[in-house]
């Protein structure tokens, strides 16, 4: 059984009002809440055992460093990765798609290779791959999606012929859609290519096991599976990770430096963390993930899908309203972006704000999408564990009274 | 927030004044917003007096914005070029008669328009 009442007890800022009224927050896709069994692992961390990591030898820094490794192994068993040193912190996905497209990259992508990628995608998953085929002369392909927003094998397998690397998010942060990664990467690697998911909007909701899709790599931000800002998370196969050179160069990515002579790289995954990390932020994607597992991914997986499913009969009710992306609700995430006529997103989310439900407005970070499905903004609804249906109910009236104000 | 969306305001946004292109224009300039996809462009036609004859813009993006621009072509009208070079942003958000202190994105809707202008008079078309 899953109680979302119990569940949102442990959310503070359910305690706050907006504007006067019940904060109703259905902005997750942005950023989630955080319960308060992440904050207190935070407060824990820096007044009791604040030190820097992987460095002093003192009493307190071995527990930081201590702390701070057992999230790699929790981060590993969450994503079912064979080895921790796969595990690489970085400060947000974004980060970690671009230590990707720097040291894998610009390392092996040639001239006239072919990069694949595709149209719904975020733009951390799009931009890095576009500048690298710009700056290496590569062929930049993007694979379209259907009607019904999404990836059409088909059409996939097509676009990724003689490919050289190919990046696809495991779920669209705007359409909701949940691709199946494991066959997509099956096609990828079936060309010998290399296959690289992005799951910052997947790994918070659906079971994500590495082995089993069988990427290359996969990156996600902890903030939004509730971790605190700042910690972000590249999981690489150790062959691939082995031959890539340091993204960033200066202390703890080193084993020798030498005045005369090169310098010796570390082993992983210290290679990859040059600098001190955020010690704080990793903590806490300890403290989420612990969270996460004690409720259980399918559960939350299912729940998602109970809400999508109500959110949809429930948006379909409204006149002129236009959702985004797959009609079948297990095959998206609880989320809708929908556009209004005669409304711009700007005012439904400003009208709804109002009424103390928050949700974004704009183009999400994926203007090629947008283009694709001409629209040029649209209004996003995004939902989590802490959700309840009657906040679908309230979204709705306040949709219907933002449309009355503008007949 | 709500007393933001007035009825002066929503009917603007439905029916926008000085809406239109025009031809030859004397500045001219185009500008979005990257992070709603809100744009503006903007036509200001000078007499042989020196003087605003004619001001229009074309656009979309939300009713601040809009509704900003059909007040603020109005505005225009009739101004010689000297005092177009003397307007500001609070000039152009006193035409909307609301307080965007607390809305900085909001703002930014409302001051599209301005900031279009700015561009047409420093780059004569």
């Amino acid at each position: 059984m899953f109680d979302v009442d119990k569940i949102r007890k442990d959310f503070p800022i359910f305690n706050n009002k907006v504007n006067g009224k019940d904060l109703i927050y259905l902005d997750s896709a942005a950023t989630a809440q955080r319960p308060i069994q992440v904050i207190d692992s935070v407060t824990g961390f820096y007044k009791n055992k604040n030190a820097n990591v992987a460095r002093g030898l003192h009493t307190l820094a071995e527990e930081a460093t201590i702390s701070y490794e057992a999230v790699r192994e929790k981060v590993q068993k969450f994503i079912a990765a064979p080895d921790q040193k796969e595990i690489i912190f970085t400060r947000n996905a974004t980060e970690a798609a671009n230590l990707v497209m720097r040291a894998w990259g610009e390392k092996f992508i040639k001239k006239g290779d072919k990069i694949v990628t595709t149209i719904m995608e975020h733009h951390s998953d799009f931009v890095p791959w576009q500048q690298l085929a710009y700056k290496k002369g590569a062929e930049f392909v993007v694979v379209d999606i259907t009607e019904d927003g999404q990836i059409s094998e088909n059409e996939f397998e097509k676009k990724v012929k003689g490919a050289k690397f190919v990046a696809f998010s495991a779920a669209s942060n705007v359409l909701g859609t949940i691709t199946d990664s494991k066959k997509l990467c099956q096609i990828a690697h079936d060309q010998g290519a290399v296959c690289f998911i992005d799951g910052a909007q997947s790994v918070p909701s659906v079971k994500t096991n590495v082995k089993e899709s069988n990427c290359d790599f996969l990156i996600f931000s902890g903030h939004k599976l509730m971790a605190p800002f700042g910690s972000g998370v590249l999981y690489g196969k150790t062959e691939f990770l082995e031959q890539m050179d340091p993204f960033l160069y200066g202390g703890d990515m080193i084993r020798e430096v030498h005045a005369e002579r090169n310098s010796v790289w570390n082993e992983l995954p210290n290679k990859f963390e040059s600098g001190t990390p955020d010690v704080g932020a990793v903590i806490g994607l300890g403290a989420a993930i612990d969270y996460l597992n004690k409720i259980g991914m399918d559960k939350i997986t299912s729940y998602e899908h109970e809400l999508s499913s109500y959110l949809l009969n429930a948006l379909s009710g409204i006149n002129g309203l236009r959702v985004l992306g797959p009609t079948e609700p297990k095959k998206r995430l609880s989320l809708a972006a929908f556009s209004m006529e005669k409304i711009h997103p700007h005012d439904v989310s400003a009208l709804l704000d109002a009424d103390g439900i928050a949700v974004r407005s704009g183009h999400h970070c994926t203007m090629p999408l947008h283009e694709r499905l001409k629209v040029d903004a649209s209004t996003r609804a995004s939902f989590y564990i802490y959700n309840k249906k009657e906040e679908v109910d309230l979204l709705v009236q306040s949709l219907e009274r933002a449309k009355k104000i503008f007949s | 927030m709500e007393e933001i969306y007035q009825q002066f305001i929503i009917d603007l946004y439905k029916n926008p004044l000085n809406f239109g292109k025009m031809e030859e224009p004397t500045y001219r300039a185009e500008l979005g917003n990257a992070t709603c996809g809100d744009s503006i462009e903007l036509f200001i036609k000078i007499d042989s007096n020196g003087k605003v004859s004619e001001s229009k813009f074309i656009g979309k993006g939300c009713a601040i914005s809009q509704a900003s621009a059909s007040l603020f072509t109005g505005y225009l009208k009739g101004k010689s070029v000297e005092q177009l070079n003397i307007i500001t942003k609070d000039d152009c958000l006193a035409l909307l008669k609301i307080n965007l202190d607390k809305n900085p994105s909001r703002m930014r809707c409302a001051l599209l328009v301005f900031d279009t202008f700015k561009k047409a008079v420093d780059q004569k078309s």
